[in-house]
């Protein structure tokens, strides 16, 4: 039987300063990251104790130098915050990290809750900048030039699951299914086919199947073996393959399917041989065929489409909901799913309200047709830039939204909510809470464990290494009753 | 570093309110649906064809209104931003 479903993102933003010459990235995140301060005293860690991001899932260990700033540094860097979230810098950008989540219709909310609260910093960064200069932030994943930024999924495994097998069946799943998660691009870049728009930002840079690198030849599967939990039970998928995605719709899918496909690989049950013969070219491949007619060829000789591919995993998927208890949420997501399939044989432009490159292709289709426009336009590279674009009257994904023509699963009122709370059946949930009632007290903070300091006393480190104990149905009562984190650790030990 | 995050403490507004932002301001607009595709017409060739043509007029005022707004919201100087839009390798 699968385990439930935990997961979460990681987005790193692009980040600019229009009219500002000295512009540096590194110095301008810092900026950002701390204008948006839940945290009046601003002194607490993230606990790099706790990390080990040289593991890999094969069963070794990689030589090299795990990064540990020293404390000011740290402090700079790291914001975790009351809705459980990490907001910090990495390397050069900006990066959102969603609490965990049990269900994709939190993980929107609680995604979209992070473009929010970036954009409220990006505002207050801006009054401290120079007269004339202008920050601005995209959730995008590429400058068009050659350099990626990333769009990371996490979902929590079974140990017991084997790696290989988890690789077997992922590949061509990932390979695919951009046709309904891309975030759409104009060209290409990083030595790839020339082509006008294609489906994904990401797929050009992927250079190899499977390793541990994130930043140079990327790998379709990640094998970083950093669980932040029982390692003896669980593995932590860390998926580098994704897109950072605007529409709600879009996130919903790309996590809903996700999650309920390594469902099915815990329970063996994928049985269909779709081993592709070349995964790396055929990622390209699928991503630079809007029309979505190319075969790939498969290992076994045989010849199919994206659309063929997805809609094999969509029946094994369909097959494994009638013979398993499915929660309602993953129900939602598979007659989603369905729709989706539907138009994407019959003609993917009918998507242009779910699915992100739709939308964005069907936008800059318009605009060419009508100024008389081609797609080597810097207009027409504008737009799909903006496209990204946090701020909420200038970004064309939220104009899209703000005119009724996209989509929606959750409502402001939600995602505003999933700013300034944790979700309820996590241990974000403690997490969260502990840095809402004991700021004072709160020393450092990792995904696993938080630790108080009291006074000249040794710092002392709670471990949460089950990610759904310490949800709130787990801690309310304990946390209700004491009024500190010394009473609550006294609770504790009690 | 540390000079600015000092700077940042003298001047601090509240950052956290984010639901009395413009986020809210801007759903009072009018809302449209356009959804492509749509009802299946089961009427003569000739209503059908009336109605496809008024559907492509009604999806074309739509696309004219869509083109508008974003005449309205597209940054100036595009070739000038695009050109300076670099952005250091991440994950």
């Amino acid at each position: 039987m699968a385990i439930p479903t935990v997961m979460g993102t990681e987005i790193e933003f692009g980040i600019i300063v229009k009219n500002d010459p000295d512009f540096d990235p590194i110095s301008s995140c810092v900026l950002l990251v701390n204008a948006y301060r839940e945290d009046p005293e601003g002194r607490i860690l993230w606990d790099y104790d706790q990390e080990n991001p040289l593991a890999d899932a094969r069963g070794f260990q990689v030589d090299g130098e795990k990064y540990t700033p020293n404390q000011q540094e740290n402090i700079a860097r790291n914001k975790t915050l009351i809705n459980g979230a990490r907001y910090y810098v990495d390397h050069a950008h900006p990066e959102y990290s969603s609490p965990e989540v049990t269900n994709a219709r939190d993980l929107v909310a609680h995604e979209k809750a992070g473009e929010r609260i970036l954009e409220v910093s990006r505002r207050e960064a801006n009054l401290l900048l120079p007269e004339g200069a202008l920050m601005l932030l995209h959730k995008n994943n590429s400058d068009r030039k050659g350099n990626s930024y990333g769009c990371h999924e996490n979902y929590l495994m079974d140990r017991r699951t084997s790696f290989k097998r988890i690789v077997e069946n992922l590949l061509p799943f990932f390979v695919t299914r951009q046709i309904y998660c891309g975030a759409g691009k104009v060209g290409s870049e990083n030595r790839s086919h020339p082509c006008d728009f294609q489906i994904s930002q990401r797929a050009d840079f992927f250079e190899t199947e499977v390793a541990l690198d994130t930043m140079v030849k990327r790998p379709i599967i990640n094998t970083r073996d950093e669980p932040h939990a029982d390692r003896e039970k669980y593995r932590r998928l860390h998926m580098i393959v994704g897109d950072s995605n605007m529409s709600e719709y879009t996130i919903y899918l790309r996590n809903g399917v996700t999650a309920l496909i390594l469902s099915m690989i815990e329970d063996g049950a994928i049985d269909r041989d779709l081993a592709l013969s070349n995964p790396v070219r055929s990622i390209k491949e699928v991503s630079h065929d809007s029309n979505l007619k190319k075969e790939i060829l498969l290992d076994n000789g045989k010849r199919m489409t994206a659309v063929q591919i997805q809609s094999e995993f969509l029946e094994m998927a369909l097959t494994y909901a009638a013979r398993n208890p499915i929660d309602p949420c993953t129900q939602d997501v598979l007659e989603k799913w369905q729709h989706v399939m539907t138009c994407l044989r019959e003609d993917p432009m009918d998507l242009a309200r779910e699915i992100d490159w739709v939308a964005k292709k069907q936008l800059l289709e318009g605009f060419i047709e009508r100024k008389g426009a081609d797609w080597e336009d810097s207009r027409v590279q504008m737009l799909d830039l903006q496209y990204h674009d946090t701020r909420p009257d200038k970004g064309l994904y939220y104009m899209l939204e703000r005119q009724g023509r996209v989509e929606r699963i959750c409502s402001d009122e939600e995602i505003n909510a999933a700013a300034h709370n944790p979700p309820d059946d996590t241990r974000a949930f403690f997490r969260g809470e502990c840095l809402r009632r004991y700021p004072g007290e709160v020393f450092g903070v990792n995904w696993d464990s938080i630790s108080f300091a009291q006074g000249e006393d040794p710092v002392r480190r709670i471990m949460m290494s089950e990610p759904l104990k310490g949800s709130r149905v787990h801690v309310e009562e304990l946390l209700n009753r004491s009024e500190s984190a010394t009473e609550l650790l006294e609770n504790l030990e009690s | 570093m540390a000079k600015f995050i000092k700077s940042l403490e003298r001047r601090r507004s509240d950052a956290a309110d984010i639901s009395s932002s413009i986020w809210m301001a801007a759903s009072g607009e009018q809302k449209k649906k356009s959804k492509g595709g749509g009802e299946e017409s089961s009427d003569s060739t000739e209503e059908g064809g009336q109605k496809m043509a008024k559907k492509g007029e009604e999806l074309k005022e739509d696309m004219d209104s869509l083109m508008e707004e974003i005449d309205s919201v597209l940054e100036e100087n595009a070739e000038e931003f695009v050109k300076n839009y670099v952005q250091r390798g991440g994950q």
